[in-house]
């Protein structure tokens, strides 16, 4: 059984639809990433899964229980979390205070998925004490992961977790979510980076006008002419 | 200069009253984002709960006081559950109009069971100490030592406990308080509860420093709002620089104007705080 599955959606903020007929799947263990030119709808499409934006015709499936229009705070309770591509962290807070809001409906002693995040994410833990709006762009990011994780999710759903940051930061990104997928998170990420999500991911989709156009390893996507020339031409 | 001194002093009970009041109003503000015009009307409702078990049970005042915040705190609750729960996701104007409507329901319900006169919690005359050539009333030191441990109370609620942290958060970003679990109606209600509680107990002091009115709460309404908007809206802490600011900036200017003017000079104040700080003492949010 596929970890989650995404059957023929329709669905967009209220006007028109924005998503036409989005199929992709996840398997248990895997790094599965979008890629597809501005507007495409990725975003929207992570923003459906999780209940953020209504569906209206077709199905998801998690673990083969249905979720489709499911609201956040129950799909977050089934073993799923999200990372939304902007303003996510909450800024005020301490980096450790993030960590325990992802803990929030949590009623166990959680010190040890702390620990753990921090043993992930080395810099968090130095500035645990610092308010999460002064870290720079790469540690707000591992505090948004960090969080997603406390609840120890089966898939984590992730939105650009790479977008404008430093060369290094990214490198160093992608390799604590190839840690974290060790442990057996699965993964659906949208990245803007194509060619570099493509080489690292089990398996890719490319998204265009709100359709998923291709499915294919990441290799096999990156070699394919169309994908590429679609892409770019968008 | 004693007199100046005296002044400080009526405006330092004045500014810890309308911080409690504004304090509660810009937690409100953080977390529900609308501006809640029953805020003064809650505080008359808690004054007369609290007379309800002075006068009517003979209970001391400071056994009366947690008894009235906590019926602060319910009907705050009760208000939300009821009418603001149905109205969540709509335009903060609705909101902002149904609150003044509570407010009126609320300032009419009091005067209809207590009347329209002014009462007080005991009869008698407080007899002012004499410290230093200045006149303190011992009821002024109680409201000043009462706001002291509701804001430090508060203060350790928001800091260290979950639900505390939870509204800090909820009050960051709402959006992303929902898809992280936060139970964001649970958060609501504990925050109705404070301020409530908060409001209660602010209404209470007045009434310590003045006299019961139906209409005590509704007048604070401007400087209370005027002190939260200083301080930076849904910034609670901001709202204690705020309260004392207006507090003692009405007080001092009855040294040179008539007491008339006293909501005026709060106005007066806030604007141009506001023109020089766009958002407020401590740059309040932007969003
Ligand atoms: N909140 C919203 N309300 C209405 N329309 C929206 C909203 N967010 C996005 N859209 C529209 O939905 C379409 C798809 O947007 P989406 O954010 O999903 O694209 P994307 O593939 O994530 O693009 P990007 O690479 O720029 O992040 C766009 O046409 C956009 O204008
Ligand atoms: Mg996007």
């Amino acid at each position: 059984m596929s970890l989650l599955e995404v059957n023929g959606i329709y669905g967009g903020y209220g006007g028109a639809d924005i998503l036409h007929g989005v199929e992709l799947r996840v398997e248990p263990g895997e790094i599965v990433v979008i890629i597809g030119p501005n507007g495409a709808g990725k975003s929207t499409v992570m923003k459906a899964i999780f209940g953020l934006v209504p569906v209206r015709e077709g199905r998801i499936l998690f673990s083969g229980e249905e979720i489709t229009n499911l609201r956040s705070s129950i799909i977050v309770r089934r073993g799923m979390s999200y990372v939304p591509q902007e303003y996510n962290v909450f800024p005020s807070l301490t980096v450790k205070e993030n960590l325990e809001m992802g803990a929030f409906i949590r009623t166990d002693d959680f010190s040890e998925q702390l620990a753990h995040v921090f043993e992930i994410f080395p810099p968090l833990k130095d500035k645990r004490r610092q308010a999460a709006g002064l870290l720079s762009g790469g540690e707000r990011q591992m505090v948004a992961i960090g969080r997603a994780l406390m609840l120890t999710p089966r898939l984590l759903m992730l939105d650009e977790p790479t977008a404008g940051l430093s060369p290094q930061v990214v490198d160093l990104i992608f390799e604590r979510i190839r840690t974290i997928n060790d442990l057996g998170i699965s993964f659906l990420m949208v990245e803007q980076n194509a060619k570099r999500a493509l080489s690292f991911a089990h398996r890719g989709y490319l998204m265009t006008m709100g359709r998923s156009r291709f499915e294919d390893t990441g290799p096999n996507l990156l070699a394919n002419p169309d994908v590429m020339e679609m892409f770019l031409g968008g | 200069m004693i007199e100046i001194l005296q002044v400080l002093i009526f405006g330092i009970v004045l500014g810890s009253i309308i911080t409690l009041g504004a304090v509660g109003l810009s937690l409100l503000f953080g977390i529900l984002r609308f501006a809640n015009f029953a805020h003064g009307d809650m505080m008359t409702v808690g004054a007369y709960l609290a007379l309800v078990f002075v006068a009517g049970l003979g209970w001391p005042i400071y056994a009366a006081f947690p008894m009235a915040l906590a019926g602060g705190a319910v009907v705050a609750i009760a208000i939300d559950r009821v009418l603001y729960k149905r109205l969540r996701r709509t335009a903060p104007v609705i909101l902002l109009i149904s609150s003044f409507g509570v407010g009126l329901m609320l300032r009419s319900l009091v005067q209809f069971i207590w009347g329209p006169q002014s009462l007080v919690y005991e009869p008698g005359i407080q007899f002012p100490l004499e410290i230093f050539g200045l006149r303190i009333k011992p009821d002024h030191l109680v409201i000043l030592a009462g706001v002291i441990i509701l804001v430090i109370l508060l203060h350790l609620f928001l800091q260290y406990t979950k639900m505390g942290k939870a509204m800090r958060a909820m009050s960051d970003n709402m959006d992303l308080a929902e898809i992280t679990g936060i139970e964001t109606e649970r958060v609501i209600m504990w925050t109705w509860a404070l301020g409530g509680a908060l409001a209660a107990g602010a209404g209470i002091f007045l009434a310590m420093d003045t006299r019961l009115q139906p209409f005590m709460g509704w007048n604070m309404l401007l400087p209370v709002f005027a002190a939260a908007i200083m301080g930076g809206i849904g910034k609670p802490y901001g709202a204690i620089a705020g309260g004392m600011t207006v507090g003692i900036a009405e007080e001092m200017s009855t040294l040179f104007f008539s007491p008339a003017y006293k909501s005026a000079v709060a106005f007066a104040l806030m604007v141009i705080i506001l023109i020089v700080r766009p958002t407020g003492l401590f740059g309040g949010r932007s969003r």
